[in-house]
């Protein structure tokens, strides 16, 4: 009787696993397509594998250099979103101090405030200090949300240290920052890498910010994506090779963190 | 854990605060700021009070889309909560598949919004997608571009495959936390697959099943980019929701008052929902 | 600054919510609030009850300005009231 049910789980995670993995196999089939084939009947693969639509893509430095943008921009709050967060994740988890419920719930409003409503301010605002289409300007826009999920992650990941560890390295002559630096995060290590990917994946994802921020020098790749449209209709094949390469940066980050990611998911917070 | 007071962690905190202030105050500020005038340019901008407040109350497309919002939100929550549960229950326990099946279940959360747009446009389509094509055989009558019906299942269906896997990490997690003594102890008992459901499982996941409804109820209430792509918020608006209205007012028609009311409104609901599950789970902390 | 498009009664209301922010900073350190039971139906401490206080105004003005054509000096005077009302006995 257990092997039956065994079996059925097994049964019910693939369906659920086809389930995903069918629409972005349909995604993949199609960039390898060229547009007459695709337009041209359903086949469930290629029957003239192309690499042409990649080609466009690499090619042509308004097409990469959107990647090169993508990457640039997330890079950079990956960085700011660590160093900010980490000093108020560890106030957060060790101290009582004035105010410090309030705070924490301000920091997750903007967790959870829809950019749509940060959109109009935030164009003038990085317009009148300069900002307006640069990399820096779409990263301190991602904080937004990003520094309160991080701050909300390594909490719960520093709350599990022993509190006894901060206070025998303090009586061991060891200062706040060297504390800190040598022995404190190398022992949140897991979340310190759980965290870096959040705020990698939710910075890439994100468009309407991205979008509004940016025209020329900065413009990331989704919004470079909607270029596919043009006057003779959608350019499948390109667009979907142009989703395919979104979809491979998140594949290789994952796989460092796949041992810690799930906790990360729950916020550290089992 | 037991806190030590000390004011001095503030100091700690000071770069978080002034970074988050400089992007959510003072644009806050300036969308009260913008809400209370009719703006034409930097220099002609006319004091109007409380005017946009009372046209966008009244507006029939803030209604719509807002209920469009709930009805979608709760649908969301309705479907994916329950499957996420399953599918963390499913999911392997130890060994090579345990990492695999994770990984396999967590990329749609990695793919950019837009794209999971595109994904299901080409996906749904009659003549091009695997889905749409599949339906159109069965001898179904499935447009998502030109029925209502179809466009709000085929959204709804892009947001189940894109967002239950964050349900389904956040319980397997949960599930990870339970001793195996508990489990040891269950079958001792005999407990029933049901029962041990009931008094092991559920009680556990109940601390990551309020994080998962937070973040699901508050991110599809946000949602904008995926039907944006997939539909546009049609056909007609049956699938605008409120961030897309929003931008419309905004960006499109450039409506920077009534823009900025409708901003303060929505966050207005934003705030209240979110301390509404920040002090549930506060108490739930406390009852520890 | 003038993207910001400061106008009088916004400036007077961020400053009546800065000072009010201020002075409950200074009272805190002053006579630090314990967390309890008022009429309200959770425990609260002194900035939980401002909080609340504050967001139902703000819902308060929204329904008067949604459902009525009073002035808003109306709900305002209400607000004062109910503000003071949920900050000592909530």
């Amino acid at each position: 009787m257990a092997i039956q049910k065994s079996r059925n789980k097994n049964i019910g995670i693939t369906l659920y696993i086809l389930f995903i993995l069918v629409p972005i196999y349909w995604l993949l089939n199609m960039s390898f397509k060229s547009n007459e084939e695709i337009l041209g009947g359903l086949s469930f693969w290629p029957t003239e594998f192309t690499l042409e639509n990649y080609a466009v893509i690499f090619t042509d430095p308004t097409w990469y250099m959107g990647y090169f943008n993508s990457i640039l921009y997330v890079g950079m709050n990956v960085i700011i979103t660590l160093a900010v967060a980490l000093p108020a994740a560890y106030a957060f988890s060790r101290y009582k101090f004035l105010g410090d419920k309030q705070m924490f719930f301000w920091l997750l409003t903007n967790r959870m405030a829809p950019p749509a409503v940060f959109l109009l301010p935030f164009f003038q605002l990085y317009s009148s200090v300069g900002l307006f289409d640069t990399h820096i300007a779409v990263a301190l826009a991602h904080c937004l949300f990003n520094v309160p999920l991080a701050v909300w992650i390594l909490e719960g990941f520093m709350s599990g240290v022993p509190r006894e560890i901060d206070e025998t390295a303090y009586i061991d002559g060891y200062s706040f920052p060297r504390f800190f630096g040598r022995i404190f995060l190398p022992m949140i290590r897991s979340g310190i890498g759980v965290t870096a990917f959040f705020a990698f994946m939710f910075s890439w994802v994100e468009l309407l910010l991205a979008r509004t921020l940016t025209s020329v020098e900065a413009k990331p790749i989704a919004a470079i994506m909607t270029r596919t449209v043009g006057a003779a209709g959608i350019d499948w094949g390109v667009l979907a090779a142009a989703g395919v390469l979104t979809i491979i940066p998140g594949l290789l980050v994952i796989w460092f963190v796949r041992n810690h990611v799930a906790k990360g998911f729950a916020l550290g917070r089992v | 854990m037991r806190k030590v007071e000390n004011n001095k962690a503030w100091l700690l905190v000071l770069p978080v605060f002034l970074l988050v202030a400089f992007s959510a105050i003072v644009p806050l500020m300036t969308v009260v700021n913008y809400s209370v005038q009719d703006i034409f340019d930097q220099n002609n901008a006319y004091f109007v009070g409380s005017e946009w407040y009372r046209e966008i109350l009244r507006d029939p497309r803030l209604h719509e889309s807002l209920l469009r919002q709930f009805m979608f939100s709760f649908a969301v929550l309705a479907i994916e909560i329950p499957l996420g549960i399953g599918i963390a229950l499913m999911m392997p326990t130890k060994g090579k598949m345990a990492s695999v099946c994770l990984i396999l279940v967590a990329i749609p959360l990695l793919i950019p919004w837009n794209v999971v747009g595109t994904i299901w446009q080409i996906f749904g389509r009659a003549d091009i997608g695997l889905f749409g094509w599949s339906l159109t055989s069965l001898g179904m009558d499935y447009n998502y571009a030109s029925n209502p019906i179809d466009a709000w299942a085929t959204v709804l269906l892009m947001d189940v495959w894109h967002w239950t896997p964050l349900v389904a990490l956040l319980c397997y997690s949960g599930l990870r936390a339970i001793p195996e003594a508990f489990y040891q102890a269950a079958r001792i008992d005999r407990a029933s697959k049901w029962a041990i459901f009931r008094h092991i499982q559920l009680p556990k996941l109940k601390n990551v099943l309020v994080i998962g409804v937070l973040l699901r109820f508050m991110d599809s209430f946000m949602i904008y980019t995926e039907p944006f792509v997939l539909t546009g918020g049609g056909p007609g608006n049956s699938t605008t929701f409120l961030s897309q209205t929003l931008t419309q007012m905004a960006i499109g028609q450039f409506d920077l008052g009534p823009a900025a009311a409708f901003s303060l409104i929505y966050f207005l609901i934003v705030l209240l929902v979110s301390w509404l599950f920040f002090t549930t789970i506060n108490h739930m902390d406390k009852d520890k | 600054m003038s993207w910001m498009a400061w106008t009088q009664t916004t400036a007077i209301f961020f400053s009546v919510i800065a000072c009010i922010l201020i002075a409950m900073t200074i009272f805190e350190i002053k006579v630090p609030s314990t967390e309890r039971r008022g009429f309200l139906p959770i425990e609260t401490s002194r900035g939980d009850r401002l909080f609340i206080g504050l967001l139902s105004s703000a819902y308060l003005h929204l329904v008067f300005l949604g459902f009525t054509e009073i002035a808003l000096w109306v709900p305002l005077a209400i607000s004062v009231v109910w503000v003071g009302i949920v900050l000592r006995w909530g």
